[in-house]
Formats: C-alpha cells, sequence, structure tokens
C-alpha cells in the first residue's frame, strides 16, 4: 500500500503538519520518534511565549494537546524511529526501528535539531556523570552543589536560571561579554543572586575521573587559564540539525540544515518537504516551528492533488 | 511478565542476590525520556525475561539507594550481576539500541 504522505518527527512543526494535512484528508502517517517523541519542548517547564496562553503553557502539556489534535483529526501515529529513507523516487520509501517498511508518494521532514555539544572528549566521557545538556532533566540531583552552565542565549539563561531551584551556586559561562538571550530571560538571570557571571571565558576540559569534579576554564581576553571546582557542566551553547539520515539526498547547507525553496517547504526533491528547527537556523521557535509545520502540509497537498 | 517495581525494602533479595543479571532502571515521574523508555523496558522484560529481570526504582521515592549509586542523571539503567554493577547505561535510548547495550546478557 503506498501512502499519501509520511512526516517525520513530532515537535509542534510535525505535529502542526499533522494537523493540516490530516484535516485535508491526505491519511497522514506519522514517525514521532521512540524516545524523542514531542521534541525539544518534552524537556522545557513553562512556555511563556507560545502565543494564545495568557499564563503561559507547560512543554509537554503543549505538546500533548497538539498530539491529541492531530489523533483527532485521524493522523496515524507511530511510537517509533525512520532509521534509512530513501527520498529519491517517485515512491519515497521508509524503514523503521521495528525493521518495518512504508511506501509514501510525499514526505514532510520536521526532525528538529539535537544538542550541540562542546566537543571535548571528557565532555563525552562523563556525559550523564555530572555533564547534561538537559537542566529539566538532570536539575534535580545537583541539590546543593556548585555547577556550571556554558551558553549566552535564552537557553543558557533559562537552564541556569531553572537550575537555581535545585543547586546553591550556578556559574554562567559566555565567550562573550554581553548576553544574546531575550533581554527579560537575561534581566532575571543576572538579578538572581545565586547565579554568577563568568564573562568572555571558555571552557577548555572537563575535570574528574568517575563524575565531573571541575572545569578548565580560559579567559578569552587575557588568556588566562584557571580551573575552577564544580559538580555538574550544563552544556546550553546551541543546537545542530537533525538530518544525518539526510546526506547525498536532500540538499543541506554547510551546517546540515535543509535548503527549501525561498519561503516555501520545498527541499530539492520532489515530493519532500521539510519544515521546523530542521530547515530554521535563525528564529527556532515553537511557533515558527508550528507555522512552517502547517506550509509544510499545505505545500504537500498541493503536490499530491497534481 | 512487565518490569517490575523495587524498593529500598527488596532491592537486596531482588537485584543484589539474584542468580541472574538484574537490570534496574532508575525513573521519575517528571522524567520525560523515563516515561518513554518505560514501555520498551516492558517489552524487553516480556521477551528476554527468562534471561534477564528488569526492575524499576523510583528516584523520588528511593532518593538514599539513588544516591548510593552516584545517578546524576536520568533514566540510568544499571546491570547487576552477582550484586555488583556491571554496565549502566544513560540516557533513554531506542529499543534496537538498548538490545545491543545488552547483548552479552541476553
Amino acid at each position: 500500500m503506498i501512502r499519501d504522505l509520511v512526516i517525520v518527527g513530532s515537535g509542534p512543526a510535525g505535529y502542526t503538519a499533522a494537523i493540516y494535512a490530516a484535516r485535508a484528508q491526505l491519511n497522514p502517517l506519522m514517525y514521532e520518534g521512540s524516545v524523542t517523541a514531542g521534541g525539544a519542548l518534552m524537556n522545557t517547564t513553562e512556555v511563556e511565549n507560545f502565543p494564545g496562553f495568557v499564563d503561559g503553557v507547560m512543554g509537554p502539556d503543549l505538546m500533548d494537546s497538539m498530539r491529541k489534535q492531530a489523533k483527532r483529526f485521524g493522523t496515524e501515529l507511530i511510537t517509533d524511529d525512520v532509521v534509512e529513507m530513501d527520498l529519491t523516487g517517485d515512491i519515497k520509501i521508509l524503514k523503521d526501528g521495528s525493521g518495518n517498511t512504508v511506501q509514501a508518494k510525499a514526505v514532510i521532514l520536521a526532525t528538529g535539531s539535537a544538542y550541540r555539544e562542546i566537543g571535548l572528549e571528557n565532555e563525552k566521557r562523563l556525559s550523564g556523570r555530572g555533564v547534561s545538556w538537559c537542566a529539566t532533566c538532570d536539575g534535580f540531583f545537583f541539590r546543593d552543589q556548585t555547577i556550571a552552565v556554558v551558553g549566552g542565549g535564552d537557553s543558557a539563561v533559562e537552564e541556569a536560571t531553572f537550575l537555581t531551584k535545585f543547586a546553591s551556586k550556578v556559574v554562567l559561562i559566555h565567550r562573550r561579554d554581553t548576553l544574546r538571550a531575550s533581554k527579560i530571560m537575561a534581566e532575571r538571570a543576572l538579578n538572581n543572586p545565586k547565579i554568577e557571571m563568568l564573562w568572555n571565558t571558555e571552557v577548555t576540559d572537563v575535570l574528574g575521573v568517575d563524575k565531573v569534579e571541575g572545569l578548565q576554564l580560559r579567559n578569552l581576553v587575557t588568556g588566562e587559564v584557571s580551573k575552577r571546582d564544580f559538580t555538574g557542566l550544563f552544556v546550553a551553547i546551541g543546537h545542530i540539525p537533525r538530518s544525518e539520515l539526510l546526506l547525498s539526498q536532500v540538499t543541506l547547507n554547510s551546517e546540515g540544515y535543509v535548503s527549501v525553496e525561498g519561503q516555501s517547504t520545498r527541499t530539492n526533491l520532489n515530493g519532500v518537504f521539510a519544515c521546523g528547527d530542521l530547515v530554521d537556523f535563525t528564529y527556532r521557535q515553537a511557533i515558527t516551528a508550528a507555522g512552517t509545520g502547517c506550509q509544510a502540509a499545505l505545500d504537500a497537498e498541493k503536490f499530491l492533488s497534481h | 511478565m512487565s518490569a517490575g517495581k523495587v524498593t529500598a525494602a527488596t532491592f537486596d533479595e531482588i537485584v543484589l542476590k539474584s542468580s541472574k543479571p538484574v537490570l534496574v532502571d532508575f525513573w521519575a515521574e517528571w522524567c520525560g525520556p523515563c516515561r518513554a523508555v518505560g514501555p520498551i523496558l516492558d517489552d524487553i522484560a516480556n521477551e528476554y525475561g527468562d534471561k534477564i529481570t528488569i526492575v524499576k526504582l523510583n528516584t523520588d521515592e528511593e532518593s538514599a539507594i539513588a544516591i548510593k549509586y552516584g545517578v546524576t542523571s536520568i533514566p540510568m539503567l544499571n546491570v547487576y550481576v552477582n550484586g555488583e554493577v556491571v554496565k549502566t547505561i544513560i540516557g533513554a535510548k531506542p529499543k534496537p539500541a538498548l538490545l545491543k547495550d545488552l547483548e552479552g546478557f541476553i
């Protein structure tokens, strides 16, 4: 059986695409991901800037609502991963983690992004042993400790602020001398007595045998190298697009983001559309992802009706 | 047989004194990835229950044991053989990846 449309990925982009595609009676099949269903917002707490929620909404609750909405209109959901794709032909072929194969005339790619790592060997080695990329996931285990957060954008500032609920002290390490974060978030962090700022500083090594015990730091202005004790490191320096499965099929830009035609969601391949953080390296908001998810469904519908 | 529950009271008997390898899943209600990996472990328990026992430990309820085993990130899976931790898997992984990690035990 050849389906009309398969959607790969389940953040705001994927679910919005599903809602629109289901209502257009394209009978979409959606791969949500076996452990990543719901996308990046599953790892955040209050979302205050998604329009329509006066008092804010919890990330997981927002995603749960989107999921229910997609299901309501008939989206078929599979909580599994796509592990292989051949998108080059007229009929696209996708294989999932359980070994099943699906064929479709059109595919919407909405796989989003993953956490960027600093790139240090000890960062990887001590992952889960004091090194984390998710404050809401692991902050709980750092009660009354002195921990570090690396980054200068909204994610870093949000994580640092969240972590003050548990840690006795949070040191926010940023390589510049001003935060990139939105003004309201930056202000909250700078006014938080538990947060100490380390400007113009980068982490050059993570120290510790079985768990994080400290960090080696370098001041980017003076060049001075120093060591400081920490029992936790949260890395919040941005994201990288999840385009690993698309290499040599779909046109990607130099950073690995999927290239689309102008303001549309059309990729270089006929019948293949991309949306959300897999494409967007500029805005990367839940609402912009949802917007492009809608566009992808409409682009797919137009394609399928020809 | 899906994954059972283990507490501080039953840890010794179910985990440390087991003749079979035991996988302990350290989880919490508020941990999304933990909830995602739960059903996967139930599946594995159903399929390989004769080779390995799989149990879940709630880190909110049993924080002393979590601290004892150095849990700093969940989900965390410890495989115990003869009372000792022989393998630790950190983070939620899809079923095929977990089966690969548990190759020596199933």
